[in-house]
């Protein structure tokens, strides 16, 4: 693997598959009464939020937590972006505290890979979401749950996707959770689609390894997953469409068109979830929607990812019978 | 000493000639002249060209004097070749009375190391609102022919008509960023392949060329005079030729970046290469070459834009826009233009220094290379290569994209009026 994690599109589909596995080593220790492992004991990792993102950061918290890592949290809140030199030196100043990680949120396209790349900074850089580029321990996570619901957790072990077909509905436009998934999905195999309204598809996705469609209907039938995005309502005011009714009517998951789904798939969202625009109550609290699983699996692929970019040349993970003697 | 003799240049590229300079003008040029009284500059088979003019320059001062002043600025320009700059009007405070174009023309014959021609804004204050005192700007000292309101697009229909009409009377251009704002909020870089892969705002090739069709179509309703800032797109090339065929009254210019940069350097999300406007295809490069081979952007002009380094060391988005440019101008176009064989000297010179000195009417600029004509000579070493190194920049800034890159090309001497300001490529 490389010595940061930036982007999905990094990843190879070994490095994708061993961070998958390692995932569900690390998800039988939330199952244990301590649910806690030594790995990273003596090793200190910020959590450089530059953006308001509580779920990404307890979720990165709870898993550095786990693996005994000491958290620095440091919230600063959209001051970057009209103070342009504030990103790098709080990076120098972390630098000089010895961090030995930082897992970076921030509103600007291309944060994490400037902070990895200009030499401002010497430790491994997890990006947490950067502006509308990338979020690739989100898109582990989904791909997580995936395999994890349709091939097995244990089954799963050493698979990629191979050949399942997985669609992307929202504003693709707008999302980094769009763009890392094409990229996953795409080197673990699968087929993926992309379903949104024309303006909320970005120019230049003919380069992109997906499909595009403008018509969720006829996709729906041939999903073994379908993830919803997240439509922001200002959207709206900036003309991406036309009222929020005719987004629904359109682009909106409810029960009948849930029923035209396979009955295998699935239903995803990275959430928050907006009720009844993107998805209705009755599919968002239906057996098929995976949403609460992909916040447990996302400590589980953070425990992975922070536990391989910083757990040194130990070639066992952190496997329970061999941590238990 | 006042006499000067240039011996063996190849004047606009031709065959081996001798100069010779008498005070601020050319005596005779020919071969075998007498270098008695003369100090002897042996050129050697370098190419002799008129004195560069850049009809695109940011100067900075007044106001971000941290970035450049009209002195480092000068002495850029003269390490570029350069013997007249054009100094755009987005100065703090603007450059929208004839008080404030006046100081900067004077900081310029002061320092003495290149004609500074000042650009006045089109309206009060960049605003787009309301017409600045175009005609007072025009009759002060600094003599003002090139309005422009660049950094910002004149995007008012109304606004632009008028501006077009009013600087008919004392035979001004109006120099047009074409922006369209509203297609442009948030723009980051150039839209296409790479910013929906990067997550950057993409910034439509279309936001330009709807500007360039509308101020054409301005132009030749009003008979008036447009010149077209920075072309960047392959879709702004065919509306000015087609403007051209149709005998509409438009100029236009390329930057040295443009015709050598692609969106593609955005991959390192370095803002180095954050420009306004944004690099393009590698399509529009190849397009804008042809038309500057072909005549249909009529110039060179660098868009220099100095930064600070702060403003630039950051991440892509809290980034400052722009590029420095006049020390590296020619050897971009040496390696663009004359070593792919699109252009020759004798064309570059028209492209660098006739037509801009003929659209910005600077007198005493863009002359031939013949006896009787002002002394404004650059020398220039074609056979020279090497890394840019921004650290032996005269610019106060050194917010290059080349840095670490061989380019060809070198200028040894610039003469303003008669008087070296670059000696071996040394500033005098
Ligand atoms: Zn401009």
């Amino acid at each position: 693997m490389k010595r940061h994690l930036i982007s999905a599109a990094d990843l190879t589909r070994d490095d994708a598959v061993l961070i998958l596995d390692t995932a569900e080593e690390m998800a039988r220790v939330a199952d244990r009464p301590i649910k806690k492992l030594p790995t990273l004991r003596g090793r200190t990792i910020c959590n450089l939020f530059f953006e308001d993102s509580t779920r990404t950061r307890i979720s990165f918290e709870a898993a550095e937590k786990r693996l005994s890592a000491d958290v620095i949290n440091f919230a600063a809140k959209g001051s970057s972006v009209s103070k342009g030199e504030s990103l790098k030196d709080t990076a120098q100043t972390l630098e000089a505290m010895g961090v030995d990680a930082v897992v970076i949120r921030h509103s600007a396209s291309g944060a994490p890979y400037r902070l990895a790349t200009s030499g401002w900074i010497d430790a491994p850089v997890i990006n947490a979401g950067d502006g509308t580029h990338q979020h690739p321990t989100q898109a582990l996570l989904d791909a997580f749950t995936m395999r994890r619901r349709l091939i097995g957790p244990d089954a799963g072990l050493g698979q990629d996707l191979a050949g399942r077909r997985i669609t992307l509905v929202g504003d693709v436009l707008h999302s980094r959770v769009a763009r890392s998934n094409v990229d996953l999905l795409h080197t673990l195999g699968a087929e993926v689609t992309l379903v949104a309204p024309p303006t909320l598809v970005p120019v230049g996705v003919e380069n992109w390894p997906c499909e595009v469609s403008y018509d969720l209907d006829a996709v729906l039938p041939k999903s073994d997953a379908v993830m919803m995005l997240r439509v922001q309502r200002e959207r709206m005011n900036a003309a991406f469409f036309p009222t929020e009714r005719e987004y629904s009517r359109r682009y909106g998951l409810d029960g009948e068109r849930m029923a035209r789904m396979p009955g295998h798939a699935l239903v995803m969202h990275p959430g928050p979830m907006v009720r009844g625009m993107e998805i209705t109550a009755e599919v968002a609290d239906s057996d098929r929607c995976t949403v609460v699983e992909q916040v447990a699996n996302g400590v589980s692929i953070r425990m992975a990812v922070l536990y391989l970019l910083l757990g040194g040349n130990e070639p066992a993970l952190t496997h329970p019978r061999t941590e238990e003697k | 000493m006042s006499k000067i003799l240039i011996r063996g240049a190849r004047v606009l590229g031709g065959e081996p000639q001798d100069v010779l300079i008498d005070g601020e003008f050319i005596e005779a040029v020919g071969t075998g002249l007498s270098a008695e009284g003369a100090e002897v500059v042996e050129a050697d088979g370098k190419i002799l060209l008129p004195g560069l003019v850049d009809l695109h320059t940011h100067l900075r001062e007044p106001g971000r004097e941290d970035s450049e002043t009209v002195l480092t600025g000068t002495r850029a320009a003269a390490s570029g070749g350069y013997t007249s700059v054009f100094a755009m009007a987005n100065t703090f405070p603007v450059a929208d009375t004839a008080g404030v174009v006046e100081q900067v023309y004077r900081l310029g014959k002061e320092h003495g190391y290149c004609d500074v021609q000042p650009i006045g804004a089109v309206t009060v204050g960049l605003e787009g609102k309301k017409l600045a005192e175009l005609g007072a700007m025009h009759e002060s000292a600094a003599g003002v022919t090139v309005f422009s309101d660049d950094g910002k697009c004149v995007d008012d229909a109304v606004i632009m008509r008028r501006a077009l009409e009013y600087v008919k009377a004392f035979g001004g251009v109006v120099a047009q960023h074409a922006q369209e704002p509203r297609l442009t909020e948030g723009a980051q870089m150039n839209e296409g392949v790479v910013s929906a892969e990067l997550g950057l705002s993409g910034w439509p090739a279309v936001a330009e060329e709807s500007i360039i069709a509308r101020d054409v179509l301005l132009a030749e309703h009003v008979g008036s005079r447009v010149h077209i800032c920075h072309l960047s797109t392959a879709g702004s090339v065919e509306i000015v030729r087609w403007a051209k065929s149709r005998g509409i009254d438009v100029t236009a210019e390329v930057t040295p970046h443009h015709l050598l940069l692609t969106d593609e350097m955005v991959r390192s999300y370095n803002p180095v290469y954050k420009v306004n406007p944004p690099l393009r295809t590698e399509r529009d490069v190849l397009a804008l070459r042809e038309a500057l081979a072909d005549g249909t952007i009529d110039i060179v002009a660098t868009d220099h834009a100095p930064h600070p380094h702060e403003d630039k060391d950051c991440e892509w988005a809290a980034a400052a826009m722009g590029m420095v440019g006049l020390e590296t101008a020619l050897s971009v176009v040496q390696r663009t233009m004359v070593d792919t064989g699109l252009l020759t000297w004798a064309d570059v010179a028209d492209r660098m220094s006739f037509a801009p000195a003929r659209i910005g009417s600077a007198a005493g600029h863009g002359r031939p290379v013949s006896a009787g004509e002002p002394a404004n000579l650059t020398l220039v070493d074609s056979a020279y290569r090497g890394e840019v190194d921004p650290a032996g920049f005269a610019s106060r800034s050194r917010n290059t994209p080349y840095e670490g890159r061989e380019l060809p090309g070198r200028v040894t001497h610039t003469f303003l009026r008669g008087r070296a300001t670059l000696v071996d490529g040394k500033l005098a």
